[in-house]
């Protein structure tokens, strides 16, 4: 049952939750379960995570196992399905913004990539070159560019061309697809969308007119060359937690014109380096980890920039131990990235507990990022523009199932 | 190849460009070509082959007295402060194919340069004629804008230009105005690490001392790749080859991580520790290690085969009938 968030996102804003912007209350850290609470999405428990494992035959994802991916949107049913042998595709999406691409825009990509593995299901990945042409006032040209750069680092994450479609809406708005942004946009009211995205006056219609194409993706009839003959294809949803709006419009209206809702998993933000009040900055270079980072930047930034718990002076810290009360970015860091589990429980005991120093808990932590950096670098090159065209040809993709 | 001074020359004549020439000793500095053709009606300019920290390469011409900031260019482009350098001088050879001192738009004419980004100085629009050397350094040509901008569009390139000294602000709402110059669709040479990552293998808490130097060395040995084409540089007249999934160097790098692990696992210390039972030991960490690191790789491999099919089928030319 959801709830009728109109009513809540009246009242007085603490933090404020939205695709354009996520900040905290009174630069603290964001409550999640409030947010959960308003949007009116349910918590992943770990009966979830137990489900996955059983059905897919696989350790579940370290972003499962860590509550990275920790609320979701009728997940119950897509797994109900997939055990009644109906299986679903996958849908997410980049706003391509800028070329550099941080670690927090890889988390929702390498989630869906094992997604893709586990399940066995084909995959759509919307680049909103529209959509950052306009919120961002870049020429068109410049957002279809990034768009293409931001597919190759995209495509380096690792999915499988033979069940992965890439497109970016200045290529690909048009026929069923637009057909199905009508249908949607004729459900939604000028109010309707102002109350959920916030849109005023000044605001231009391009705005106005955006959300109906974040929505079409998660219907299987705008992807004819896909699904033609699976209208009743159900799509499951991974992405971060301040994209819902969109897809809460999307769900209200699905059952209007006779599709499926979509289901969604969401996530947490990556915390920006320097303490989590919101999210990375594209704009401020310390605030992340960019893909492009040497290994020299990678350590340079930990070391100097990641906000920590430890105390002020090494016999401090060996009496208290390290606050864990407060967000300590590189246990937060090891948390989404340090594959296991037994080692990360063995560090926050000890650095708790004072007798591991801060000053070793990054060293642990510069390896694992340097490591991931290291290898997506490596995937990276081995992309090319025709590997992008291929990716991003309107085809079809027969073993997309397999 | 590359085209001689002569070709171009006669290709200016046949898109009917009017232009003067003069000969004269070669030159290696704009002083000195002022010496030389400085009084003979046309400005001079000043050509800057540059490079950028991703491989790609920029033509900067420009009037002689335009101030012309690397910096503030760099950062025009989205490169930020420092992204922009001259170019090595083996640049100017294997890819434009002229002479030390002879950076000039005309050598745009050559296959190699197919992915050089051209800026032109809005001043040059401003003067009656300018002077560039056309592929060689004993002569100057000089042209008109409307001239160039012929020759550039025979190239299939379309010529614009830049306020070379303007200096508009960068930043978060502020997008660099000339990141539209950036080239796209150059091979990309795969960023060289600046020094030797310090990563161990994904097996984290169980890899000893000796491991981790075995690790490194692999790895330094191995650089990535069964995508062998990604490293060249194209070379006249070819276009960028299509990088071919080449099973060989793939099975390579299975065998290499594989062994590498192998080596790792079997020591003194762990003979001791599992006897007979090692065998048992090692495969089921092998399989917990490397198996997501060699389906990517796979993966990989299988996007590499499925591209160079794709680009077949869309070239394929159906049967006469």
């Amino acid at each position: 049952m959801e709830k009728k968030e109109d009513q809540q996102l009246q009242q007085e804003e603490e933090q404020v939750v939205n695709p354009w912007e996520v900040s905290a209350k009174d630069g603290g850290k964001i409550d999640y379960d409030k947010l959960i609470d308003k949007f009116g999405c349910q918590r992943l428990d770990q009966s979830f995570v137990d489900r996955v494992q059983r059905l897919t035959s696989r350790p579940p994802h370290v972003f499962l196992r860590r509550g990275v991916f920790f609320a979701h949107r009728d997940l119950n049913e897509i797994l109900d399905a997939y055990e009644r042998g109906d299986k679903f595709y996958l849908y997410t999406g980049r706003g391509p913004s800028s070329e550099a691409l941080h670690l927090g825009h890889l988390i929702p990509f390498m989630f869906t990539k094992y997604l893709q593995d586990a399940f066995k299901v084909p995959l759509v990945i919307q680049l909103t070159d529209d959509e950052k042409c306009m919120w961002k006032n870049l020429s068109v040209e410049e957002s279809q560019r990034l768009a293409r750069e931001n597919a190759k680092d995209i495509i380096a994450c690792g999915f499988d061309i033979s069940k992965t479609f890439i497109f970016s809406d200045f290529d690909y708005v048009g026929g069923a697809f637009y057909k199905n942004m009508v249908k949607v946009a004729k459900c939604v009211t000028y109010n309707k969308v102002v109350g959920i995205f916030g849109f005023t006056g000044e605001d231009h219609i391009g705005k106005v007119s955006f959300p109906p194409v974040q929505a079409v993706p998660s219907f299987p009839s705008s992807f004819p060359h896909l699904f033609s003959s699976k209208d009743d294809l159900r799509c499951l949803i991974p992405c971060a937690i301040d994209q819902d709006p969109y897809f809460r419009m999307t769900r209200d209206v699905a059952p209007r014109i006779g599709y499926h809702k979509p289901a969604l998993i969401e996530s947490l933000f990556f915390p920006a380096l320097q303490g989590e009040t919101g999210k990375m900055s594209a704009s401020d270079p310390n605030s992340a980890i960019y893909v492009t980072d040497s290994a020299k930047d990678i350590k340079f930034k930990v070391n100097k920039h990641a906000f920590t718990g430890g105390q002020e002076s090494i016999e401090k810290h060996r009496q208290y131990g390290a606050n864990l009360e407060v967000v300590d970015i590189p246990i937060k860091y090891l948390n989404f990235f340090l594959e296991d589990d037994a080692e990360l429980e063995h560090i926050k005991k000890e650095y708790g507990a004072g007798r591991m120093l801060t000053g070793e808990v990054k060293k642990r932590l510069i390896e694992v990022l340097t490591e991931l950096v290291e290898r997506h670098r490596r995937a990276r090159a081995a992309v090319t523009d025709e590997m992008v065209d291929a990716f991003m040809a309107v085809r079809p993709l027969p073993n997309m199932f397999d | 190849m590359g085209s001689s001074k002569d070709q171009l020359l006669v290709r200016l004549k046949e898109l009917q460009i009017d232009f003067s020439q003069y000969e004269h000793p070669v030159v290696l500095t704009v002083e000195a070509q002022a010496k030389y053709v400085g009084n003979k009606g046309g400005a001079l300019s000043k050509n800057l082959f540059l490079k950028d920290k991703k491989h790609r390469y920029y033509i900067v011409s420009a009037l002689a007295d335009t101030k012309v900031d690397l910096k503030v260019l760099s950062q025009r482009l989205g490169l930020g402060k420092g992204g922009l350098r001259m170019a090595p001088e083996q640049a100017l050879g294997e890819i434009l194919q002229v002479p030390l001192g002879c950076v000039t738009p005309f050598a745009l004419v050559n296959e190699s340069a197919r992915h050089v980004s051209l800026l032109l100085d809005q001043g040059i629009k401003t003067q009656e004629r300018c002077f560039f050397h056309p592929l060689s350094n004993d002569i100057s040509i000089s042209l008109d804008a409307h001239g160039l901008d012929k020759f550039l569009k025979s190239t299939g390139r379309d010529p614009s230009y830049v306020d070379l000294e303007a200096n508009p602000p960068v930043g978060k709402d502020q997008p660099p105005d000339l990141a539209a110059f950036i080239p796209s669709g150059s091979t990309v040479l795969p960023d060289l690490p600046d020094e030797a990552p310090a990563s161990q293998d994904s097996t984290g808490n169980h890899v000893s001392a000796g491991t981790k130097s075995a690790a490194v060395i692999a790895k330094a040995v191995k650089p990535s790749g069964n995508v062998q084409n990604v490293k060249e540089k194209p070379v006249n007249g070819a276009r960028p080859s299509i990088p071919s999934a080449n099973a060989g160097k793939f099975v390579e790098e299975l065998l290499d991580k594989t062994s590498t692990l192998l080596l790792s696992e079997i020591s003194e210390d762990s003979i001791k520790q599992h006897g007979g039972q090692l065998g048992t030991e090692v495969v089921n960490n092998i399989q917990k290690c490397l198996r997501e690191d060699l389906k990517n790789l796979a993966t990989i491999f299988k996007n590499t085969a499925y591209t160079e099919g794709f680009y077949a089928g869309i070239h394929y030319q159906p049967k006469r009938l």
